[in-house]
């Protein structure tokens, strides 16, 4: 039981009035913005397990060919599309991130975001992040398609210019947050520009860095307008990226959604589950990486 | 440059020179030690077009600790980072005059900043431990310098723990984050990473400004116990800290220009620190070990 004592004439309670008042609409409107932004998301998410979990099965992963849009739901598998996307975002991967980490650090470490070469590098990256992703698949279809014919590595090569400019930014983003004193302490050893970078600079910044490049990874494996003119949709499988046509997950998405047969339908859906658990997984898998890495960090 | 800059500059200069008088008379009749490790003459550091110090001469003897005190702004640390090269990182900063390592001009042609700050180690205002573990972040200078042979490692990284004062309370959690530490135990890391290079001199950035006293007296403590293997020198705030441990102090000052309102700093005096406390020749010395001024 609570002692009551006198109280003293003095109010610490918080004072009535308009400060009061905004504070709980403004606590308000944030609660009912949250709930808007995550209502799209979670109707997303329960809709495609809905419709998409009843036609998957290890073997509509791993079997093909596709079969065609009259084909009932459970004939055939989509295992082309899952290899390709696979092929082509590893390989799209495996250009874009290295390349864009450098690019990073040589705008971070090396120009301190000034000189010539700096500032066209930021500049164009920044122009890049604009460019419409259909556009991107027009210029890869301009440079390579028409000379070495369609393939899974065209579809990589204009997946890995969407990721480019998204990995310099959010990799400079993180380096610029490592702080200069860390960098100090390193020099003050007697470390060469490079050493410090390798060996403190980006195990410091490394949790963010993998982070943006999941998020580019993810943006990359979803997209189906720039493999349109690169990769060519077909329904077998195609292990080899470096010639002949490929397939993906979105591609398959793009063409069996907006067919009128129900079983294409169905492996639209199917299709967008697969899509979204591989992303899913990749950035689970990451995270793990990245919290082993990145363990002395806390304390 | 334009009228009102050269009437700041031909300012600026006169001030100085009634510095080097006073200046000169103080270093005459101050006992030298023993060999000298750093010798300055007339040093000015820039930043940009802006002189942040001006003419700063002294000489700093080996396995002694020399102490810079002064008011804030008054380019005790820039002078302090001149001697390993770290303003190089500074963009815009350059230095005139000369600055002498054992003889050697740190800032002539060829002169490798990498090589300098092996033997010229410093440690930093704010703890600035890595974020890697303890073990590893008094191991990263060996490593940098390409030892990598696994007992000498443990040897070097026991040693310098122990010299740091640090061994018996991280003993047994080497292999925890050296962001885990106390403020007074991070800045012993550091210590123990710059000692574990086996550098010729430490520099010490007010070591002690974000700790409480018994961190600090820890840490001066230590100062004392490695002088005999390290030349220090010190930045401090701390008057006390000055008289504390150090064996000669300088005492900076700042040249306040109306006109441009912009701020040099000065060396007032520099002497044994006993003399500079108890018998300073500067009027303006007087008023700041007194607590007058600054």
């Amino acid at each position: 039981m609570a002692v009551v004592t006198e109280q003293p004439n003095i109010d610490l309670r918080e004072p009535k009035g308009w400060r009061r008042n905004l504070n709980r609409i403004m606590t308000w409107l944030m609660v009912l913005s949250f709930i808007l932004v995550i209502i799209p998301l979670v109707f997303v998410l329960v809709t495609v397990v809905i419709k998409g979990a009843p036609v998957i099965s290890w073997t509509w992963l791993t079997t093909g060919p596709i079969p065609p849009n009259v084909a009932p739901a459970d004939v055939g598998g989509i295992g082309p599309a899952v290899l390709g996307t696979i092929l082509i975002t590893f390989w799209a991967t495996l250009m874009a991130v290295p390349l864009g980490i450098l690019g990073a650090i040589y705008l971070n470490e090396y120009s301190g975001g000034r000189g010539l070469l700096g500032g066209l590098i930021s500049f164009f990256s920044d122009v890049m992040t604009g460019v419409p992703s259909i556009v991107m698949g027009l210029f890869i279809f301009s440079i390579w398609v028409l000379h070495f014919g369609f393939s899974g590595f065209a579809g990589s090569l204009a997946l890995g210019c969407l990721m480019l400019p998204i990995v310099i930014r959010s990799t400079y983003e993180m380096l610029r947050l490592v702080p200069n004193s860390l960098r100090e302490g390193s020099y003050a050893l007697g470390a060469t520009k490079a050493r410090v970078t390798v060996t403190v600079v980006l195990p410091a910044a490394l949790g963010g860095i993998v982070s943006g490049a999941l998020l580019a990874i993810a943006r990359a494996a979803g997209e189906t307008a720039p493999l349109l003119f690169t990769i060519l949709v077909v329904t077998t499988a195609n292990p080899n990226v470096f010639s002949g046509p490929n397939t993906s997950l979105p591609s398959q998405i793009f063409t069996n959604a907006s067919s009128a047969f129900t079983g294409a339908q169905a492996r639209g859906w199917g299709a967008a589950l697969t899509l979204i658990v591989i992303c899913f997984v990749l950035m689970i898998a990451a995270r793990i990486v990245t919290a082993r890495f990145t363990r002395f960090q806390q304390h | 440059m334009t009228q009102p800059e050269q009437n700041v500059a031909a300012q600026v200069q006169a001030e100085a020179e009634t510095q080097q008088r006073t200046q000169t008379a103080a270093h005459r009749r101050m006992e030298p030690g023993g060999n000298s490790v750093f010798d300055t003459e007339n040093v000015s550091i820039f930043y940009g077009s802006f002189k942040a110090v001006t003419d700063v001469s002294l000489t700093m003897y080996e396995n002694e600790i020399t102490a810079f005190i002064g008011p804030s702004g008054c380019g005790k640390t820039t002078v302090l980072r001149t001697l390993n090269r770290m303003n190089d990182l500074v963009p815009g900063a350059h230095v005139e005059g000369d600055v002498r390592y054992r003889g050697a001009s740190l800032y002539a042609k060829g002169v490798s900043p990498i090589a300098v700050r092996r033997r010229i180690g410093m440690v930093f205002q704010k703890p600035n431990p890595f974020p890697k573990s303890i073990y590893d972040n008094v191991a990263y200078g060996p490593r940098i310098n390409g030892e990598h042979n696994k007992g000498k490692l443990n040897e070097i990284v026991e040693r310098s723990l122990q010299q740091a004062a640090l061994w018996d309370e991280v003993k047994d959690r080497l292999n925890k984050s050296g962001l885990g530490l106390s403020g007074g135990q991070a800045q012993r890391l550091c210590i123990a990473r710059t000692i574990a290079v086996e550098p010729d001199v430490i520099l010490m950035d007010e070591p002690c400004s974000a700790l409480d006293p018994i961190a600090t007296g820890a840490i001066e403590d230590l100062m004392k116990e490695i002088k005999s293997k390290y030349t220090i020198v010190i930045v401090t705030h701390n008057m006390q800290q000055a008289t504390r441990v150090s064996d000669r102090t300088a005492f900076y000052s700042v040249l306040r220009n109306e006109k441009s309102d912009t701020r040099t700093g000065v060396l007032v005096e520099y002497d044994k620190t006993e003399r500079l406390f108890q018998d300073p020749s500067d009027p303006r010395t007087q008023a700041y070990v007194t607590g007058r001024m600054g």
